[in-house]
């Protein structure tokens, strides 16, 4: 098959630039698929991050012809003709090539206050398929990053990161609020703390995501109608208490010892 | 000790797959300090790529099925390799250890009464699969995942660690690796050493494993005095694809036979019917009909070839490829599309369905997928203690899929996760033990940590040398075609004499840029592994001079009585990765008479 140009971001945090290697291109590869012979012959201390090579790991995210996705999930004969860019994801500090620093978002997933479920009966708990399906659709997520990468909030605003969770982050804490054994309470530490409320609705992160969760839909507005009724409905918020006793505020979840 | 970052550990566990997790909790829930370190992202290991279940005998949906069965059901499938106590006690515990996971958050699918739903997969009686769609392995390392930070553990991410290091008195004494990121260089001291280190799948060429897969940990157990044993025994999982090329080896899970997908030849056959060996006889289907009424229920027929264990259906399609009955690619057809409704398949498989579509083209609800064997999981591993995960080298432990005798000659889908979780906790409460008894060692050797580092730079030094991706690519070109599915003594003999003349090509590598992420270097650094595993496979495929499980040899083609007793283990002589590698016989734990009955009860 014909030659392809990939044009690709090298450097570290000092700084780098694109360099250009014309390459063969055998039918129905994917980008990583090119990547890994330019590694294996022209440039072997190319860094990039791959592990499963089918879309279940999320290690190869990067930014291709500008879009960030998946390089062992994006075909090369479904690009444009012509020379591919590929670049590191905007949002995260340069390591090196395609490498970037996501040390962010553990740090964020660090804060996050633990499913503190009921206690476990004799013989497992009993749970109906249409009461997990709600939190298994979050729990999808390949911790690409892909949607942290494109969400405005961070991309833009480096100063944000401090108190902004982000769209991955939001998905964990709606799982976790629709955990159907969960009876730990996180709607102020989400608005307090996550900055739930610097999220606009833009969509930008359910449009990138490889799993197809619906971020937006399905997890954020939920989560800010949670909030907001917390904050300033107070029948809503009774209500609530009413409805789900068992849970704790985050504070007192935290000296709650884990199972 | 002052020249690099240093850190101190009561247990130190190597990988952060299921099993070093589920080491980490039960080591840190003993009140001790626990550091852990892997050389990709936190929650990226193997594990998280697992698809199908993980096996328990919890008796959700056939309550006749119980701990008894599950033993049997692993014994025949490792063809009574297996160290008996592993597979005692994985089938009597795998339950609980599943039940625990819900309470740290994973959400697994119902049954209609809404217990724990469990799938079908080869060689299990009984539908024994806890699962979450076709991605129980993110389910099952996600949870641990969070279970572990919620714990406040250190996790080293990105950390690859180059060597094993003793105290002065021989014990385990903790490591030398270093930071991917920088390149430079940290050791680590600790009391004792869990390796959870994974697979090796990567030194094949068709493999389902990823660049993590180069057997670090069989090798570094081998180099600081513990044994390897049965590490011929490979198993080729029957189901990978075979194209696109470029994605050659990819898994495809066995879950799709479980939920109805057949095989098909050139000539729309289902020819495993014609491969159901004696022992699997008196439980196999004889009809497609009487087949197909064994999925709704399990008393109405017995269960169809295509779920006899994985290295007899490995086997078969490799003959029919052989015979010139394969399809257009070199593989054989897996057909659900004609069996089962879009909407059925979208369900309950919705990975594979993403998979097919997105790589190959190919809708698996209207056409069939085309595969053959790939390189998947190391039966063979670190000989260990069943009770503890105890190896032969005081201070290290070991679980998971770097851990041998489990699984015997071959093991069943689904009883790895279950393994990793069963002998992580096991792995975590015997490291605890040992440290709080007060034994455990002191201090590193400075000398072997220097001359570790020492040998992870010497490739920068030279100008001249080879690329290390061409020395991977040719290992894996040489054993898939001489340590393959189907082994002879002369491509065994053949196979070693280039082993030897690879590690004199790795002692000539030439890494091109500098310490910082830098892949090249990193290959150069697994590349002393891979062969230590490689030599260890060949030279215990060359002494097993007979046929079991993922152990198939062309000139001996059947099992044999006097093989059946030992297991083949491996020592090195000298501790060095090029030191001479010797292999002896290990014999099988005697098994007790109550559990020998389970294995001759007529099921
Ligand atoms: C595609 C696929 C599907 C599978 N499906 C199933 C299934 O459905 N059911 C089932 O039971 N099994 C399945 N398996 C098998 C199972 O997933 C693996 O055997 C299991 O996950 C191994 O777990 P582990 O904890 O032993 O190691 P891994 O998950 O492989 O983790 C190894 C860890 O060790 C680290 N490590 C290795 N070397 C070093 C080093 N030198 N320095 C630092 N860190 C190191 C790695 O970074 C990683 O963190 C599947 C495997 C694959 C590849
Ligand atoms: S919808 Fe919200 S979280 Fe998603 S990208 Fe837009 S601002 Fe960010
Ligand atoms: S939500 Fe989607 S895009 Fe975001 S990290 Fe998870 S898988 Fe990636
Ligand atoms: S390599 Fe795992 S998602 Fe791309």
């Amino acid at each position: 098959m014909a030659d392809v140009t990939m044009k690709i971001w090298r450097g570290d945090a000092s700084g780098g630039e694109f360099q250009n290697y014309t390459i063969e291109q055998n039918d129905n590869e994917v980008v990583l698929d090119v990547i890994h012979r330019i590694q294996a012959t022209e440039a072997p201390d190319l860094a990039c991050r791959w592990n499963c090579k089918a879309g279940k790991c999320g290690s190869c995210s990067a930014e291709i012809n500008g879009k960030p996705r998946l390089m062992c999930m994006t075909r090369m004969d479904t690009l444009p003709e012509g020379p591919v860019t590929v670049t590191p994801m905007k949002t995260f500090p340069i390591i090196r090539d395609l490498v970037t620093d996501v040390s962010f978002n553990y740090a964020m997933a660090a804060k996050i206050p633990a499913l503190l479920p009921k206690p476990m009966p004799e013989g497992g708990y009993r749970l109906m398929q249409e009461d997990v399906e709600r939190s298994q659709e979050f729990r999808k997520c390949i911790e690409c990053f892909l949607c942290q990468d494109v969400c405005h909030v961070i991309r833009d605003h480096e100063d944000n990161k401090a108190n902004y969770a982000g769209p991955r982050f939001f998905i964990r804490i709606a799982e976790l609020e629709m955990n159907p054994l969960d009876t730990n309470d996180r709607r102020e530490f989400v608005r307090e703390d996550m900055g739930l409320g610097y999220c606009n609705i833009t969509k930008c992160c359910t449009e990138v995501c490889p799993e197809g969760i619906h971020i937006t839909d399905n997890a954020i507005i939920p989560l800010k109608e949670r909030v907001v009724a917390a904050n300033y409905d107070p029948v809503a918020w009774l209500g609530r208490k009413i409805r789900r006793q068992t849970k704790k505020t985050s504070a007192e979840a935290a000296v709650q010892p884990a199972p | 000790m002052s020249n690099y970052e240093h850190h101190d550990y009561d247990v130190l566990i190597i990988g952060a797959g299921g099993a070093g997790l589920r080491a980490a909790i039960e080591a840190k829930q003993r009140g001790l300090k626990v550091g852990i370190i892997t050389k990709s992202l936190l929650g990226k290991a193997h594990t998280v790529m697992a698809e199908g279940g993980m096996a328990a005998a919890m008796g959700n949906v056939y309550e006749e099925d119980n701990w008894m069965v599950h033993f049997r059901d692993t014994m025949r499938g490792g063809k009574y390799l297996n160290n008996y106590r592993m597979a005692e006690l994985h089938a009597k515990e795998a339950p609980e250890r599943v039940l625990e996971l819900e309470q740290w958050g994973a959400l697994f699918d119902r049954t209609k009464d809404g217990k724990i739903l469990q799938r079908d997969f080869g060689g299990h009686r009984y539908a024994r699969l806890a699962h979450t769609g076709d991605r129980t392995g993110l389910e099952l390392i996600r949870t641990l995942q969070q279970k572990v930070v919620s714990m406040g553990t250190d996790v080293f991410m990105e950390v690859k660690v180059l060597k094993l290091v003793h105290d002065d008195a021989g014990r385990v004494a903790g490591c030398v690796a270093y930071h991917r990121a920088s390149g430079e260089f940290v050791t680590f001291a600790a009391k004792a050493v869990i390796l959870a280190t994974g697979g090796a799948g990567k030194s094949w060429k068709f493999t389902s494993n990823s660049w993590e897969g180069t057997g670090d940990g069989h090798a570094m157990a081998l180099w600081a005095g513990a044994k390897l044993i049965d590490m011929e025994c490979i198993q080729f999982h029957p189901t990978g694809m075979v194209w696109p090329l470029s994605v050659r080896g990819i898994l495809v899970t066995e879950g799709v036979r479980g939920d109805g997908g057949v095989l098909r030849n050139s000539l729309g056959e289902r020819f495993m019917f014609n491969y159901v060996a004696p022992m699997f006889r008196a439980e196999t289907a004889e009809t497609e009909e009487e087949g197909d009424l064994w999925y709704d229920d399990h008393n109405a027929g017995r269960r169809p070839p295509e779920l006899l264990p994985r290295d007899e259906v490995a086997r078969a399609i490799n003959t029919e490829v052989k015979a010139g009955r394969g399809g257009p690619h070199g593989g054989v057809f897996l057909d659900i599309g004609s069996r089962r409704s879009a909407e059925f398949i979208r369900r309950r498989l919705p990975s594979m369905y993403h998979q097919f579509m997105e790589l190959a083209g190919v809708d698996i609800t209207r056409e069939a997928m085309e595969i053959g064997p790939t390189c998947h999981y190391i039966m063979g591993g670190v000989q260990v203690d069943a009770d503890t995960a105890a190896t032969a080298a005081p201070g290290l432990f070991a679980a998971g899929e770097v851990a041998g005798g489990m699984h015997g000659a071959n093991r069943l889908g689904g009883n790895s996760l279950s393994d990793l979780i069963v002998f992580g906790k096991r792995a975590g409460a015997g490291a605890a033990d040992y440290v709080l008894s007060g034994q455990a060692a002191t201090s590193l050797n400075q000398s072997a940590v220097e001359a570790a580092i020492k040998e992870a730079l010497a490739p920068f030094e030279r100008t001249e040398g080879e690329n290390p991706y061409t020395i991977q690519h040719d290992l894996q070109e040489m054993m898939q075609a001489n340590v393959g599915i189907i082994r002879t003594q002369s491509e065994l003999d053949f196979a070693l004499g280039e082993l030897d003349k690879f590690t004199e090509r790795v002692k000539n590598i030439a890494v091109k840029g500098g310490r910082a992420y830098n892949p090249g270097w990193n290959l150069t650094t697994d590349l002393p592994a891979m062969l230590a595993v490689c030599k260890t496979v060949a030279l215990g495929a060359s002494f097993r001079k007979e046929s079991r499980g993922g152990h198939t040899r062309e000139d001996f083609p059947t099992a044999s009585e006097e093989f059946s007793k030992f297991n083949l283990a491996h020592s090195s002589n000298g501790g060095n990765w090029d030191s001479p590698i010797e292999t002896t016989e290990s014999p099988l734990l005697p098994i007790p008479q109550e559990l020998k009955a389970l294995l001759e009860e007529a099921h």
